[in-house]
């Protein structure tokens, strides 16, 4: 599939669900689309269907509630799709690890291809996150 | 037996489900608005969508651990929140803060709302398919992440609040810097709110939108902008005065109508109040010297409660404890938990053109208000006994015991 990743890397459409989160990461996805940091101009584009998009953006921690639809979510999209977790939530579940009604493995809902830790990251630490998806893609 | 009236309502009736993914709202939930033709008729709402159990988790944590998890409730709180708790917890023992200690909340708490409400007013810019606005109120919205962020060092999540004062200092030389920031942030909201006065797309699109009267904002307990959009009075800021707010000048804002419109208007206007505000405080603040921390080494057993006013309304804390070093029980009960339910009264006979900006009128915020689920199974059905039903039960029951 490599000539197809190539191309695919031109131009990443995303599309962005949250699994309760505390909406500060979905805050910040927002905010790299506005004029200071618009990534509009690497091509990134948020989309509104899943079925345009080449990029899966989740975010927090998974509740049981959530979970079967961000499943269904994954399962709707055209494949190759890349999934991306912005912050600290999905990687390690943070202050909410003892609680009684989060998706301990994560994984085991949705493949995760790529975290970007922080609480929330930094825009700039999002742009490098994707940029070196999109250096991966290249080959 | 169905009459030929009932089968024509049934036929006429159709429903449009919104969410839980929908590409316009960032957080997970679920509205099933019925339609009559285009006009909305009956709105539902499914929650449990962002519940992860913090009052649970709370429990487990010590004082200072609570803190940062409720700084962990919402986002766009992240200082009401904690605020609110850290009241509750001197509550418990009447601990007084230090007066820099006190400036610096304040300080605090009013660049959270002045972020909250421009976020607010860019968001309604997109939701009506106005782009325009939205990329201009988020771009002003990036100084005061930049104030933030010399304060605390993070642009969200601050971590500056203790029990007993903050737990970071403001340095006096980044002052000037500061209020060169805010100058700035001045000259941009006075544009917008002449913005507001003036462009006819958004006057035609807000304007007797989604009322909200006066008699049903106090029937929904509305609290916040919501409230005082419609002429309700009430701002704990100014009836129950914590931290620094009697010591600075400021004034609140009503209007009158109770449309969108008018939330908009009060949600501009307060910026520019809150603007106010920190120049106060940060004059304060090169004047006064001291302490920033009371260093509490005890909280006895007993109950507090805490207030504060969010951006959107009161958030109300209510800790009790047993003298050891953590909260025995913790409630939360956040200002949109009140505001949601007024959609019943705004929302209902508008075309469904306008029902997802009168939604969003409230600024409402699910990940705040989803502090309890009720589960029957594990599939999380919701199930069929009323919740009131249940309440009244529960009641009958203890009175048939004496």
């Amino acid at each position: 599939m490599g000539w197809y990743n190539k191309r695919l890397a031109k131009s990443l459409w995303v599309f962005h669900i949250s699994g309760s989160p505390c909406n500060n990461c979905d805050i910040e996805i927002l905010d790299l689309i506005t004029p200071k940091y618009d990534v509009e101009r690497l091509g990134i584009k948020l989309v509104g269907s899943i079925r345009h998009a080449d990029v899966l953006l989740v975010t927090g921690v998974f509740n049981e509630k959530v979970a079967p639809k961000i499943k269904k979510i994954y399962e709707q999209a055209p494949k190759p799709i890349f999934v991306v977790a912005i912050g600290s939530c999905p990687s390690s579940g943070t202050v909410f690890k003892n609680s009684y009604n989060i998706v301990e493995n994560r994984e085991s809902v949705i493949p995760i291809d790529m975290y970007i830790p922080g609480c929330p990251p930094k825009p700039e630490a999002m742009i490098e996150g994707v940029a070196k998806l999109m250096e991966k893609l290249n080959g | 037996m169905k009459t030929k009236s009932n089968l024509k309502n049934i036929v006429n009736k159709n429903q449009i489900p919104l969410g839980p993914f929908h590409p316009l709202l960032e957080e997970a939930e679920y509205f099933n608005i019925t339609v009559d033709g285009e006009t909305v008729v009956d709105i539902d709402m499914d929650t449990g969508w962002m519940h992860r159990g913090h009052e649970f988790i709370s429990e487990q944590k010590t004082f200072t651990q609570s803190i940062y998890l409720v700084e962990r409730i919402c986002g766009i709180c992240s200082t009401s929140h904690p605020l609110a708790c850290v009241h509750a917890v001197e509550d418990v023992d009447n601990i007084e803060i230090p007066l820099r200690g006190r400036y610096i909340r304040t300080l605090v708490g009013e660049l959270e709302r002045i972020h909250s409400h421009l976020l607010w007013v860019g968001l309604a810019g997109h939701f009506i398919g106005y782009d325009t606005v939205w990329m201009w109120a988020w771009k002003y919205r990036e100084p005061v992440l930049q104030m933030f962020e010399i304060i605390s060092g993070n642009r969200n999540h601050y971590g500056m609040l203790r029990v007993g004062g903050v737990g970071k200092d403001v340095d006096p030389a980044s002052v000037p810097e500061l209020n060169k920031i805010l100058d700035t942030l001045d000259k941009k909201m006075d544009m917008i709110a002449k913005i507001a006065n003036d462009d006819p797309v958004l006057r035609s699109r807000l304007v007797n939108v989604g009322i909200l009267s006066k008699k049903d904002a106090i029937d929904f307990c509305a609290v916040g902008p919501t409230s005082r959009a419609s002429g309700v009075r009430g701002d704990i800021r100014k009836d129950e005065p914590t931290d620094a707010y009697d010591l600075v000048d400021f004034n609140e804002i009503i209007t009158k109508n109770g449309d969108v419109y008018d939330k908009f208007v009060v949600r501009v206007l307060e910026t520019l109040e809150s603007i106010k505000i920190c120049r106060q405080c940060l004059n304060k603040l090169k004047i006064i010297d001291g302490p920033i921390l009371n260093n509490v080494k005890e909280i006895s057993a007993g109950e507090g409660i805490g207030r504060y006013e969010a951006p959107r309304g009161e958030v109300f804390h209510y800790v009790r404890t047993d003298g050891t070093n953590r909260p025995i029980r913790h409630k939360v009960r956040a200002p949109s938990y009140n505001n949601i339910p007024t959609f019943q009264a705004s929302c209902k006979g508008i075309p469904i053109a306008d029902a997802l900006i009168t939604l969003a009128g409230v600024d409402p915020c699910y990940c705040c208000t989803e502090r309890a689920i009720r589960v029957t199974d594990k599939n999380n059905k919701k199930n069929n006994i009323d919740l009131l039903k249940l309440s009244r039960d529960k009641t009958s029951n203890i009175r048939g015991n004496f």
